[in-house]
């Protein structure tokens, strides 16, 4: 999410959204008072930030894949400290890296560390691993599978409602002509299969660290962790892929062949305009001038933002040539403080 | 070099940029992270057609460029991350939005075309102003700056820390990553056997340095929170410099200045 892809309005309640959540966590880890858990955070954090530059070999293909920050962090810290991890890692790629934007910022903690961190830990991580599924595998190979399950199909879904929220956050924002169902179909395949790989790479760090020191993660019942029965981790894997998949691909597949109902519940009673304002009609390409006006007006009318350089009278031509010459002008005078500042600057080196 | 070294060198040109001086680097830094916060926000509210209202806006950062002499091209490097997601959102703006806006000569310019243009130039200078902020602000004052808008010390202080330690752990997962590859070559990435311990082995004994390092800061006396420096206090002329900034800004939204500019060449 970049700071050009949002309206201030949609930026600000996002902000308004993430600060909620913030505010909720600090209290929370406040409460608990653990001043030891503040260097454990930062020294997580960045290393989940290093960790993200890593590239794993996928077998077969030639790319490589991520980790999933959120899920690993939440596991490890725990939802409320792990969310504020995933705000100052996305804080200093944008301040350092311009990965983002300031004022995206707000909607880039929601899309990528609320999910992960809050859904992805209440509704997925807990009850999967506090669960009593695969206990027929024996205990330690049961909490490893859990693990594993967990870890992917956290990801999966945080991703996609993190894409989700993308979606419609710009299609708010009134940035994109990209029609809404197309967008949808879009990303949500693309995060779907990043998705699937960050999960698989976050499951195999978990999963280690299980092994080795079981007692650093969350609602793992470690008094038995010691007894050996080993499940292939790449069996379980394999399995595990196929059926969130098979499963999730469904899902996209049943979303993107029924986009209307989508579209309905998000535009309501405009939609007859709303192709329209798409420009979708094969006659409206060209020089059409009637239906030009006519979509122009609605777009005018539907606008999130209000137009001023908008083709709408005689004059519009007019108006635009005025503006590119102005821009022209604008352009010199930018020029002018280039060359100001060299010549300021070679004189003050000089002496 | 690998992926980590070079954001570590990013990471040191940016601060090496913030301990410059000039002008600029002097502003008081809350001054600093408010104009920026105020260009930022206007830049964005701009129309999706306004592309000549928006040309106006160029002004500001050429001019904090050539005050505080950041160069540019550092600034467009970094480009390579933001330009891509705004290319991929508006290069369909064109396809879908066909309405004439303009003719030049047989050339139609569909309005769908300049909202693509509005958009990545609205991405360019959100991302030049927010550079310019880092480029011309340590970390620290900016932090300092952030606790004197009463952000939850908690955070700015995890923000603080994890800084300091980003540079630490990369450091130690670029030379993690260069001594595998030195052993397993012509292999792209880290083969699937090592994917859990590659990370984890670092993970553990960074958890045991975390504990070290907590007890190492309690012996120097830390209750939670950090201590500023005094900062740099804002002085009537950081103020008066706000002042123009959002006053110009405000101009700039309401009036379309290039528009203005133009109609006195063209009848």
């Amino acid at each position: 999410m970049a700071d050009a892809l949002l309206a201030p309005a949609a930026a600000a309640a996002m902000y308004v959204a993430s600060g909620t959540a913030a505010g909720i966590s600090i209290h929370q880890l406040k409460k608990d008072d653990d001043p030891r858990k503040l260097p454990t955070m930062a020294v997580s954090a960045a290393l989940v930030f290093a960790g993200q530059m890593i590239n794993y070999t996928i077998p077969g293909t030639g790319s490589s894949g991520h980790m999933c920050g959120g899920m690993l962090l939440s596991a490890l810290l725990g939802p409320q400290a792990g969310f504020l991890s995933m705000i100052v890692i996305l804080a200093i790629q944008c301040l350092f890296f311009a990965d983002g934007g300031l004022m995206a910022l707000g909607a880039n903690v929601w899309n990528m560390s609320f999910y992960g961190c809050f859904v992805g830990y209440y509704l997925i991580w807990r009850p999967i691993l506090r669960g009593k599924w695969f206990s027929s595998l024996g205990t330690r190979s049961a909490q490893r599978t859990r693990i594993i399950a967990a870890s992917v199909i956290g990801c999966v879904l945080t991703l996609q409602l993190g894409a989700f929220s993308v979606v419609l956050e710009t299609t708010l924002s009134g940035i994109t002509e990209l029609p809404f169902s197309a967008f949808v179909a879009l990303m949500q395949p693309i995060h779907l299969a990043i998705g699937l790989i960050e999960g698989i790479v976050t499951a195999a760090v978990l999963v280690f660290i299980y092994e080795s020191r079981p007692e650093l993660l969350r609602d793992v019942n470690i008094s038995d962790s010691r007894v050996s029965a080993r499940r292939s981790l790449k069996s379980t894997l394999v399995i595990l892929a196929v059926v969130v998949a098979v499963v999730g691909g469904g899902l996209s597949l049943v979303a993107s062949s029924d986009p209307d109902g989508l579209e309905w519940a998000l535009f309501g009673n405009e939609e007859s305009g709303y192709s329209q304002n798409m420009g979708l009609d094969e006659d409206s390409f060209g020089v059409d001038s009637k239906a030009a006006d006519t979509a122009g007006s609605i777009q005018e009318a539907t606008s999130f933002l209000p137009d001023y350089a908008f083709p709408d009278s005689d004059s519009a031509a007019g108006t635009t040539v005025s503006g590119l010459v102005g821009s022209a002008l604008v352009a010199g005078v930018a020029a002018l403080i280039c060359l100001v500042g060299g010549f300021f600057r070679k004189k003050r080196t000089a002496a | 070099m690998n992926k980590m070294e070079r954001s570590l060198r990013e990471l040191r040109e940016m601060d090496t940029l913030a301990a410059g001086d000039s002008p600029i680097h002097r502003l008081c830094p809350l001054v600093k992270l408010l104009t920026t916060i105020a260009y930022i926000i206007t830049v964005v509210s701009f129309g999706k057609y306004d592309l000549a209202g928006i040309a106006v806006m160029v002004l500001y950062p050429v001019l904090l460029f050539q005050l505080s002499g950041i160069p540019v091209s550092t600034c467009f490097y970094k480009l390579r991350f933001v330009l891509p997601l705004v290319m991929a959102v508006g290069l369909f703006n064109p396809l879908f939005d066909r309405t004439p806006l303009l003719t030049v000569g047989t050339l139609t310019i569909s309005s769908g075309a300049v909202s693509m243009l509005t958009l990545m130039t609205k991405g360019v200078l959100c991302l030049m102003a927010s550079f310019l902020l880092m480029a011309t602000t340590s970390i620290d004052a900016l932090c300092a700056a952030m606790r004197r808008l009463h952000l939850p010390g908690m955070l700015v202080t995890l923000l603080l820390l994890t800084y300091r330690y980003v540079g630490v752990m990369t450091e130690e997962l670029a030379v993690m990553t260069d001594a595998y590859h030195l052993r397993a070559p012509g292999q792209r990435g880290i083969h699937r056997s090592a994917w859990g311990s590659f990370l984890g082995q670092l993970l553990l004994r960074s958890m045991d340095r975390a504990g070290e390092l907590y007890t190492g800061m309690q012996l120097r006396g830390f209750r939670g929170e950090f201590h500023y420096a005094a900062a740099a206090p804002c002085t009537p002329g950081d103020a008066v410099y706000l002042i123009i900034c959002a006053g110009a800004f405000l101009l700039c939204r309401l009036v379309n200045v290039a528009q203005l500019l133009g109609s006195l060449f063209v009848r």
